[in-house]
Order: C-alpha cells, then sequence, then structure tokens
C-alpha cells in the first residue's frame, strides 16, 4: 500500500518536473515579452504591450511576415495537390516500378534540410537562377511533398475504390472521379497534410536562409534580429510565431482528428 | 486484344497523375543531388570552380583537424542528445499511458509536445533567455544569494545538449507512447500471472516490445540532430563546432562550394549509415 502510494507520488512529481522543463522556455519567452524595461530577463518590472506594438509598427518584420504567410500557403498549396495525384495514380492503378517511385517519393523525408538546400544552392547557382521567395517555396515543397504523399497514400483504403469505381460506372470521368469522389473522401487526410506543411514551412529556417536573397521569411528576419542579444521585441515577435503555429494545430486537430473521431 | 488497349489507356492515366510528382522530386532533390556530388569533386582556383573530377576534398576533409573535429564534434553531442533524451522520455510517455486517466490522456500528449511547434530558431532563443550571463538562471541564482558571479551556461556544449534534449524529449514521448497503447493489455497480465514481479514484467515483456518505437523515435533524433545548424550555432556559440556550423562557414565565408558539398556528402553518408543499422537491428528483432 505504502510502495503504491510512493510511486504514485514519484510518477506525479517526475511528471510535473518533466512539463516544467518542456514549457521553461516557453514562459520564459512569452512572460517577458511583456517586460517594462530593456532586457527580457527577471525581475520582472511590470506588464506592457509596448514591445508587440513595436513588432507590428516594424515594417521589415511585417513584411517578413506577409512573405512567410505567402510561402507557407503556396507551398503547402503545391505539395498537397502533387501529393495526392501522386498517391491516386500509385494506389489505384498498377504501375511498373511503383515500390521504385513510392521510394523516390519518400526519399527526401530522410535527408537533413541542409544538405537539401545546399544542394538546390548549387543547383541554381549553376543554373544561374537568381534567389528569391520562389527558390525558398520550390524548397518547401521538396520538403512538404513527401510528408503529402505519405499521409495520403496512408488513407487510401479499399473501401473507398468501390466508391469509385460505382462512380466510373455511372459515367462520371476520370478526373470527376477524382475530385468530386475521392477527394471529399480523403478530405481529412488532405487537410491534415496541408496543415502540417503550412506549419513546418512557417517555422523552417535553413532553407528559407539559403536560398532567399532580399525578401526574407520570418524566422530568417528573427534570426537577424538575433544579433543584437537578448531583447523584448524578439520575444514578443516570437511569441507571435509561436502562437501561428498553435493556432494552426488547434485548427488541425477541431476539423481533422474532431470529424474522423465522430466517424 | 481490348483489355490490352484499356489496360494501356489506364496505364497512360496514371502516369499523368504521377509523373508531376515524380518530375519535381527529380527535378528539385535527385538532379541537385548528382550536381552537389559533382561539385564535391571540384577544386576552387580564387572565386572560379574547376571542375578537378577528383577526391581532393575528401582526403582534405581527413587532414585537416578542424574539420574532421567538427564531424566527432557533432557526433558525440548528438550520442549525448539520443541518449538523454531516451531516458528523460520514456518514464514519462509510460506515466502519461499508465498513470494518467484514459479521458486526459490526448490532452497530456497535446501537452507535452505544444512547445515541439515553435520554429528552431525562436526556440533556441527561448534557451538563450533561461541560460545566457544575464539570463534567468543566473539572475535568479544571484538574487537568491546561491552564487555570486554568474555561472558559464551559455556558448558551451552543454547549452546545445539542452537546446537538444529539450526537442527530442517531445519527439520521443510521441513514439515511445504511440508504442506503449498498442501493446495489449493481457501480455503483461499473462507475464504476471506466470509469477514475473513488476520489474521482470517491464525488462522481459514492456520494454522489448517498446523498443521498435525507442528505435524509431532515436533514428529521427539522430537524423534532426546531426543536421541541424541552428541550436549549436546559437547556443553552442563558436568555442567548438558542430559539422553543420563547419559547413555553414564554408559558404559564408569563404564561397567554399567544393569543401561545403563534400562535408555535406559526408554528413549524408554518416546519416546513411545509421539508417542501415537501425533497419538491420529492427529487422533483426522482427525474426
Amino acid at each position: 500500500m505504502i510502495s503504491s502510494r510512493f510511486s504514485k507520488l514519484l510518477s506525479w512529481s517526475y511528471l510535473a518536473a518533466l512539463y516544467a522543463f518542456i514549457f521553461l522556455p516557453v514562459a520564459v519567452l512569452v512572460l517577458f515579452s511583456f517586460q517594462d524595461g530593456r532586457l527580457p530577463v527577471p525581475p520582472f518590472n511590470g506588464a506592457t504591450l509596448k514591445w508587440y506594438g513595436e513588432v507590428f509598427a516594424d515594417s521589415r518584420l511585417m513584411s517578413a511576415l506577409g512573405n512567410s504567410l505567402m510561402v507557407a500557403l503556396g507551398s503547402a498549396t503545391v505539395a498537397c495537390v502533387l501529393g495526392f495525384c501522386a498517391a491516386y495514380g500509385l494506389a489505384r492503378f498498377v504501375l511498373p516500378a511503383s515500390r521504385l517511385q513510392r521510394g523516390l517519393l519518400i526519399a527526401p523525408m530522410t535527408v537533413s534540410y541542409l544538405i537539401i538546400a545546399l544542394g538546390l544552392l548549387t543547383t541554381f547557382n549553376w543554373v544561374g537562377v537568381s534567389l528569391s521567395l520562389w527558390t525558398v517555396g520550390i524548397g518547401h515543397v521538396v520538403i512538404n511533398l513527401p510528408l503529402c504523399f505519405a499521409i495520403i497514400y496512408a488513407s487510401m483504403g479499399d473501401h473507398q475504390k468501390n466508391i469509385e469505381r460505382a462512380a466510373r460506372d455511372l459515367g462520371a470521368a476520370e478526373w470527376q472521379v477524382m475530385t468530386q469522389v475521392s477527394a471529399p473522401m480523403l478530405m481529412p487526410s488532405i487537410l491534415a497534410a496541408f496543415f502540417l506543411s503550412v506549419t513546418f514551412s512557417w517555422d523552417e529556417f535553413i532553407i528559407a536562409f539559403l536560398l532567399s536573397r532580399f525578401d526574407v521569411t520570418l524566422p530568417v528576419e528573427i534570426w537577424s534580429m538575433l544579433r543584437s542579444g537578448l531583447n523584448p521585441k524578439t520575444n514578443a515577435v516570437g511569441s507571435v510565431v509561436f502562437l501561428v503555429s498553435v493556432a494552426l494545430l488547434l485548427i488541425l486537430e477541431l476539423i481533422v482528428f474532431r470529424r474522423t473521431a465522430k466517424k | 486484344m481490348a483489355t490490352a488497349s484499356l489496360e494501356t489507356r489506364e496505364n497512360r492515366r496514371a502516369w499523368g497523375f504521377v509523373t508531376p510528382a515524380l518530375l519535381w522530386t527529380v527535378a528539385f532533390f535527385v538532379i541537385p543531388f548528382i550536381v552537389m556530388a559533382a561539385i564535391s569533386l571540384a577544386t576552387r582556383k580564387g572565386r572560379e570552380i574547376v571542375m578537378a573530377w577528383n577526391f581532393d576534398n575528401y582526403i582534405e576533409f581527413f587532414e585537416k583537424a578542424h574539420l574532421l573535429k567538427g564531424l566527432f564534434v557533432s557526433l558525440e553531442i548528438t550520442f549525448t542528445v539520443t541518449l538523454i533524451s531516451v531516458i528523460l522520455a520514456y518514464p514519462l510517455a509510460w506515466i502519461i499511458a499508465e498513470r494518467v486517466p484514459q479521458k486526459w490522456q490526448r490532452m497530456a500528449l497535446i501537452m507535452a509536445i505544444l512547445p515541439f511547434w515553435t520554429s528552431y530558431v525562436v526556440r533556441s532563443y527561448s534557451w538563450l533567455l533561461v541560460l545566457a550571463q544575464n539570463g534567468v538562471i543566473n539572475n535568479s541564482l544571484i538574487y537568491l544569494g546561491i552564487i555570486s558571479e554568474p555561472l558559464e551556461l551559455a556558448s558551451t556544449r552543454t547549452a546545445t545538449v539542452i537546446g537538444f534534449v529539450h526537442f527530442f524529449v517531445m519527439l520521443l514521448t510521441l513514439t515511445i507512447y504511440a508504442n506503449l497503447v498498442q501493446m495489449p493489455p493481457n501480455y503483461r497480465r499473462a507475464a504476471a500471472d506466470l509469477g514475473a514481479n513488476g520489474f521482470q514484467v517491464f525488462w522481459h515483456v514492456v520494454l522489448p516490445l517498446t523498443l521498435p518505437g525507442i528505435m524509431v523515435g532515436a533514428f529521427l533524433t539522430f537524423v534532426l540532430c546531426i543536421g541541424d545548424y541552428i541550436t549549436p550555432q546559437i547556443l553552442g556559440g563558436n568555442n567548438e563546432l558542430a559539422l553543420p556550423q563547419v559547413i555553414m562557414l564554408q559558404l559564408g565565408r569563404r564561397a567554399d562550394f567544393p569543401m561545403a558539398t563534400t562535408l555535406s556528402i559526408i554528413l549524408m553518408i554518416v546519416v546513411t549509415l545509421a539508417y542501415i543499422a537501425c533497419a538491420r537491428w529492427l529487422k533483426m528483432e522482427r525474426t
């Protein structure tokens, strides 16, 4: 009896300690984004929204934020469309070397972002493509396409095949089957792939850093802010970035997983 | 005859669906890799890159101590991080799976991995707030009178390891938890019925069955950790450089593409070796 109570106590203290470790940096980041003073470290002088005001008045940061949203939404859309089509082709038709094709599509997932970025950088240099948000977007599609393909491919079961066959028998053309029958049925996993891709692109640094020049994304802009050391303004913009990521995941949780859970 | 033509038509249509994604992967992943491999065999003359088609860069890597050291620093950090993360994450996943009531488990898990979704840059900066010379830990300890001089916490390997462990504890908790809840409870009941005590059940039944989850998480940790530039750069500083920092240094200061690509290929070979070891081990476990 005593030992079981002791082990219970031990479990809960361990849980509390690990949660404290996991949340410590985020708590410090958010708390001191409200710091009324020049340094985001203890003692806490009092709360102010001054730094958030400065973030939203900073035109460089705001344009970086716009760039990030554009690249994230654009690259996620392209990755999802390409991934969905490939998954549809490979799951519904018998193709030669389909294992090899699947392997090729998944392959970028196993390579460090740094290497993908460096490969694209040397290739763009060699071909003479100048760096811009487009090249960043291309890089982000490369890292998100395997994810989208894998998620959507995994959810294409045989039971949907029969419904698609029925639609075809009733005279639907292939593109109609795909857009009006398959896509709605697979919507939860397509949305999951989309929102995950948006989150990954939104947070990604090294590809965005190496493949951009004048217009940069938010993580790259934050990186250049770090040179000035600890600053409550950096806390404020970091908190905004974190909040957007959490909001994206909340959307994912609410509209995707709730729906599948209900079924 | 009719079926054959139908099949070819079907096939052509199928290629239409798959080709765009394949082309994208070939154009922006396979070809860049080939270009990178080719450039690693080139040499730099002034600002020009001349194709030499030899392995001089690779030989230089093994001869120059500061380059080779980058790989060893990276490997040491990665192994330390993987080990500590597994040791910290396993009990956490176990407590969430076993002690937390069923209906709160999903919530507990989401909470445990929430900071996972901060970007690398922001997360490392947050740790800098905690560990810096005038950061949260030092200021609190001085305020409490425990120390009089600030401790050297940031710009050390310890800081890099803490930053990494924070991230990978979350990742590993997820993979290990997934494995723990998949395990049928009957296995443990059977072992207990046959007279095993709590520790024996864990050691002989639970742990072996969750090893795949540990290995998958550990492999992900390895790949993401050894290829990361941000965490060692922000938290570790320039005292000792990890391999990705050495790669970025070749690019930034000297625009030495041949050496940067050489180092990247070496990094990739190391990851591939880790993958082969991992896959082999998992296959051995299954048979």
